[in-house]
Formats: C-alpha cells, sequence, structure tokens
C-alpha cells in the first residue's frame, strides 16, 4: 500500500518512540504473563520439583510424562472424557445450537424473547451454571427427580455424585450454554448469507433442506470455522463447571482438572503437574493452528 | 397457497415469513418445548429462593404452597457475605476492563495504522494467547507470584499471591490478545484518508490515535467494554489460583464456597445463585445489543 509507506517515512523521532512504545508495552505483558509461563511449563514439566524452592529443582527428563502415561491412574479417564466432551459439544450442543439459529432465523412471532431465553445461560459463569444445576440434579430436593418421579426413594439418582452419570449431568449443564453461544454465531452467520443465494437455488426447484445444506450452511464457512475452533477450545478448556461439583474426580476428570490437582494443595507436584499442562498444550495447538492459519494464511501472504 | 415468489417479495427477503405460515406452528412448538426446558434450572432457582425453609420443609419442594418472600435473600446477601464479594468482583473487573481496553487500542492502533514487519508475528502471538487453556500457564504464574519478594506495605502476604494485582495483570494480559485481533479488524476498516488528513495538518501519532481514531472506535469500545465486563466478572479460574483468603475473592470465585456456608439449606443456595446472576442479567438487559455485537464482532472475520 504506497498511502502507508508514505506515511512511515514521515514519521518524525518523536512518533517512532510512540509508536514503538505502544507495541513494546502490550507486547511486554503478553510475553511476561502468557508465553513465558507456558514456556516455563515445559521446562518444569522436565524437572523434580516441590514447588517450594527454586534451588530444589531437579532435571527428571521424560519421567514426569512417563508417570502421567503409565502410573497415574486419573490420567486416561481424563482424556476419554475430554474426548467425550468434545464429542458431545460437536454432536450434540453445537447441531442444537445451530437449529436454534436456523428456527430463529426466520421471522416468526416473538423471535427476540426466544433468543433472549436461548442465549440468557451464555452470560452466565461455568461456575454458577454449576450451583444453578445443581440444584437442578440434587437427588432428594432437586426437581429432575421429582420430575421422574423418583424423589425421596432409592431408585433416586444423584446426578452430579454418582460417578457412572455424572459426566453426562455435567455435559447437558455445559450444553445448556454452549448452544446459546454457537445460536448466537449463526444467527449472525445466517443474516450474512446472501438472500440471491436462496433465491437462487429456491428457483432452481430446491426444498428447504437442500437449499440449507447445499447452499446456505456452505457459505457460512468462515463461521463455521469459527464455531469448529470454539467447540475443541471449549472442550479443552472445561474445567469451572466440574470443579464446582467436585473438584474434577470421582467421574469427572478432566486433564485440566488433574493439571490443578497437582500443582495446589498437599502434596504439589509441580512436575506432574507441568506435565499435564505441556500436554493439555499440545493437544489446543491443533486447533488453534488451524484456526490461525485460516485466518492470518491470506494476509502474510499478502505483506 | 402458492410458492410462486414474486419478485418484489425476493428483493426484500421476506418470502420465508410470508408464503408458508402453516410450517411455523411446528417451529413454534419446538421453541416453546425447548425454552421451557432451557427455563427450568433458573426458573427453579429462582423458585427455590423465594420460599422460606420452613415451607419447603414441610411442603417439600416440588409443591406450589406459599408464602413467597425475599427473605432467603436477604439472609444469603448478609450470611453469604455478598457485598464484600461484589465489591471485590469491582475492583478486580473495573481496572482490568479499562486496562484491556487501553492497551489493546495501543497495539491495535500501531499494528493496523503503521505496516511493519512482525506486524502479522504479533497479531498471531496474541491472538493464540487468548486461546490457550489457561490451565497450560498456572504453575509457572503461580510460582512466579509466589517467588517475587514485594514488601509488605504492599503486599501482606510479602509476594504477589493473595493480591487483586495479580487477578488484574492474568486478567488483562489474556484478554488483551481478543481485544487486540477485534480492534485491529475495527481499525483497519476505517479509512486511511482520515489520519492523511491529519498528517497534513502536522499531528503527530498520538493525537492521530487519541483525537481520530479513538473517537471513532466508540461503538466497539462499547461492544468489546461490555463483553469484557462479563467475562472477567465471571472468570473463575484465576482468582480461584492466586487469591487463598476466602473475604477477597470476587463473586464468581466465591459461589464455590456457598454450597459450604449453607450447608443443606437449598434455599439460602439458591438465592446466592440467584444474586450472582443479577449483575450479569442487569447488564444482558441493558447492554443486550452491545454484548451480542462484540461476540459477533470477534468471529466475523475468520
Amino acid at each position: 500500500m504506497p498511502t502507508t509507506r508514505r506515511k512511515v517515512r514521515r514519521l518524525s523521532r518523536q512518533d517512532k518512540i510512540v509508536l514503538t512504545a505502544m507495541v513494546a508495552i502490550p507486547t511486554l505483558i503478553e510475553l511476561v504473563f502468557v508465553w513465558l509461563p507456558t514456556l516455563f511449563s515445559i521446562g518444569l514439566s522436565l524437572t523434580r520439583w516441590n514447588g517450594l524452592d527454586l534451588t530444589d529443582i531437579r532435571p527428571a527428563g521424560a519421567s514426569n510424562y512417563q508417570f502421567v502415561v503409565e502410573d497415574y491412574p486419573p490420567f486416561w479417564p481424563a482424556v476419554q472424557h475430554n474426548v467425550l466432551w468434545l464429542v458431545f459439544l460437536a454432536l450434540i450442543a453445537t447441531p442444537l445450537g445451530l437449529l436454534l439459529a436456523v428456527l430463529l432465523d426466520q421471522k416468526i412471532r416473538g423471535s427476540r424473547i426466544y433468543q433472549s431465553i436461548f442465549f440468557a445461560p451464555v452470560m452466565l459463569s461455568l461456575a454458577l451454571v454449576g450451583v444453578i444445576w445443581q440444584l437442578f440434579y440434587q437427588r432428594d430436593h432437586g426437581l429432575l427427580n421429582f420430575l421422574l418421579g423418583t424423589a425421596g426413594q432409592p431408585a433416586a439418582v444423584d446426578w452430579f455424585g454418582d460417578s457412572n452419570v455424572n459426566i453426562w449431568a455435567a455435559l447437558i449443564a455445559a450444553t445448556w450454554r454452549h448452544s446459546g453461544y454457537v445460536m448466537l454465531l449463526y444467527l449472525a452467520g445466517l443474516k450474512g448469507v446472501d438472500p440471491s443465494l436462496r433465491e437462487a437455488a429456491a428457483l432452481d426447484g430446491a426444498n428447504a433442506a437442500q437449499t440449507f445444506f447445499r447452499v446456505v450452511f456452505p457459505a457460512m464457512r468462515p463461521i463455521n470455522i469459527v464455531i469448529v475452533v470454539i467447540t475443541i477450545i471449549e472442550s479443552l478448556r472445561a474445567f469451572d463447571i466440574v470443579y464446582v461439583i467436585n473438584r474434577g474426580t470421582n467421574g469427572l476428570e478432566l486433564i485440566s482438572a488433574l493439571v490443578i490437582q497437582n500443582l495446589v494443595g498437599e502434596g504439589q507436584v509441580i512436575g506432574v503437574g507441568s506435565a499435564l499442562a505441556t500436554i493439555l498444550l499440545v493437544i489446543s495447538l491443533v486447533p488453534i493452528v488451524f484456526y490461525l492459519t485460516r485466518t492470518f494464511g491470506k494476509e502474510a501472504k499478502e505483506s | 397457497m402458492t410458492t410462486v415468489i414474486a419478485p418484489s417479495d425476493l428483493a426484500r427477503g421476506t418470502e420465508y415469513a410470508g408464503s408458508r405460515p402453516k410450517r411455523h406452528i411446528g417451529t413454534h412448538i419446538i421453541l416453546l418445548v425447548l425454552a421451557v426446558m432451557w427455563l427450568l434450572p433458573l426458573g427453579w432457582s429462582l423458585y427455590t429462593a423465594l420460599r422460606p425453609i420452613e415451607s419447603t420443609n414441610q411442603n417439600g419442594y416440588f409443591s406450589v404452597a406459599g408464602p413467597y418472600n425475599f427473605d432467603n435473600f436477604v439472609t444469603a446477601w448478609n450470611q453469604g457475605g455478598f457485598s464484600k464479594y461484589f465489591w471485590n468482583s469491582v475492583t478486580i473487573t473495573v481496572p482490568a476492563v479499562l486496562l484491556t481496553l487501553f492497551l489493546s487500542s495501543l497495539m491495535a492502533f500501531a499494528v493496523s495504522r503503521v505496516s511493519w514487519k512482525f506486524n502479522i508475528t504479533l497479531l498471531i502471538m496474541f491472538t493464540a494467547g487468548n486461546l490457550l487453556p489457561p490451565q497450560v500457564l498456572a504453575a509457572p504464574l503461580f510460582q512466579m507470584f509466589k517467588h517475587l519478594n514485594l514488601p509488605y506495605w504492599f503486599s501482606d502476604s510479602g509476594t504477589l499471591l493473595n493480591t487483586y494485582i495479580s487477578v488484574i495483570a492474568v486478567d488483562t494480559a489474556f484478554q488483551i490478545g481478543f481485544c487486540t485481533f477485534v480492534l485491529s479488524n475495527y481499525m483497519k476498516a476505517l479509512s486511511s484518508d482520515l489520519t492523511e488528513a491529519a498528517l497534513v495538518d502536522g499531528a503527530g501519532v498520538w493525537r492521530q490515535y487519541w483525537s481520530i481514531i479513538m473517537p471513532l472506535c466508540r461503538p466497539a469500545f462499547a461492544a468489546l467494554g461490555t463483553l469484557e465486563v462479563i467475562f472477567i466478572y465471571n472468570d473463575f479460574f484465576w482468582p480461584l489460583l492466586f487469591i487463598q483468603s476466602g473475604d477477597r475473592l470476587p463473586v464468581t470465585t466465591a459461589i464455590n464456597n456457598l454450597q459450604g456456608v449453607f450447608l443443606s439449606n437449598y434455599n439460602l443456595l439458591a438465592a446466592g445463585a440467584t444474586i450472582t446472576v443479577i449483575p450479569t442479567l442487569v447488564i444482558y438487559l441493558l447492554l443486550q445489543r452491545q454484548f451480542v455485537a462484540g461476540l459477533t464482532l470477534g468471529s466475523s472475520k475468520g
């Protein structure tokens, strides 16, 4: 761009100092509080340390990883739960959000009220979602068991307490929030689809389903990518809700929760916690890199 | 009913609404059922909160017997220490949001108005940082703060742990990434003639930023500001990690302890949960458009 070039040449010394500060201060904060700790996590994962004195850090090679994979009982359940979390969000919560968006995109009466209802949980923290659903799922006084007619009977299920079902109960609570978010993004996406595309499809004799799946949905490609990334990252970041329920134990193990269990409280095992954090980092980098290449790939080539 | 669509209808894009009213009955049934299901957990909380425990003990929770009042809210507010927790939330959220918006606007201005070799690299670094799971950097941050010795007049723990500054700093660092990404896209869309004209008038970089670009970004700031208030108010993890004194926790993290405080008094717990919902609900009702705009701003380019 010639105009920008000209501008750069005309910068005075003072301008250059101002611009440098504008870039340097936020970059420094980002480096110190995000990227250096990320590198330290990788470094600490190769050490043995109780977290007390910096001079006590001992090299440990890959032994923490070996311990996590071979001898740490909650690790594989946690991996399974993270995968289940992703599959559930991808196959149920996200399509449900898309369905809501498609239904609400028609000009129906009360659309705004419906939107507000479905969107309300997105405003709440996942920790609060956990508390609210605890009241709903509670064994003796929760609404769900009253509706099922099992409240107060031996058959009553403690939905968050029973390790056979609590992951599903937590997933439904997470869906409650995730679907509203997806709905909102798709509503914006649907509004952005060129109406002439639908008209062309209608003129070609396509029915509603064909129009949607063959024309409208592919036309929302940028939003689809964002939603794929959000869904994967949400399933890796899932933490608050299980931590509020039982700190991520007894059927609710997630990698993120195991990281924290090894870092704070009694018997800090920093090396093991960091190994778990590094595993979480490596998995997270897959959707992050995918998203970044989609978003910045074109610009990087241009400049 | 005709399926032939008049061209004038096509132009307005209203063919889906007008021509097939029959199909909307099905839509309404699905939406109504889902809406009721959606409201059940929140409604149950509110309903339980409005009933005194004597009444629910006598009639059971699944009943419609009165009386209904706000006593549980008053008791929960006082016993739960909500005024303190809300104040802690304000102490963390306000500086964090202002810092995030200010710093990311500096960064966004620099990368969007001046072409520089590392622009894309920096933007990628910022955006990626925002997408990391916080647990990935929890241990090193905790240890960094723990081993940073500070004078006791500044922090009674002698370190950065148990201070609001630790939470504000990390919240800010995390959110700068997202805001820089959104603001730089917003600023790129502004015509470069604006700053060109200012340049001809001899305005320096800072004046271009402060007097020309910043006022034009007000809509983006309104949307992002609303979004960030909710994000940081709702942040559960960083205070959980850094703050050890229960009385310094913000309200979102403090609700983790409410279940212990109220023991098995579900009416009080429900009231506590409802109290925590209220600020976000108020912001949502007042600033719904800003919030929605903020969320979609971030995804409009991808």
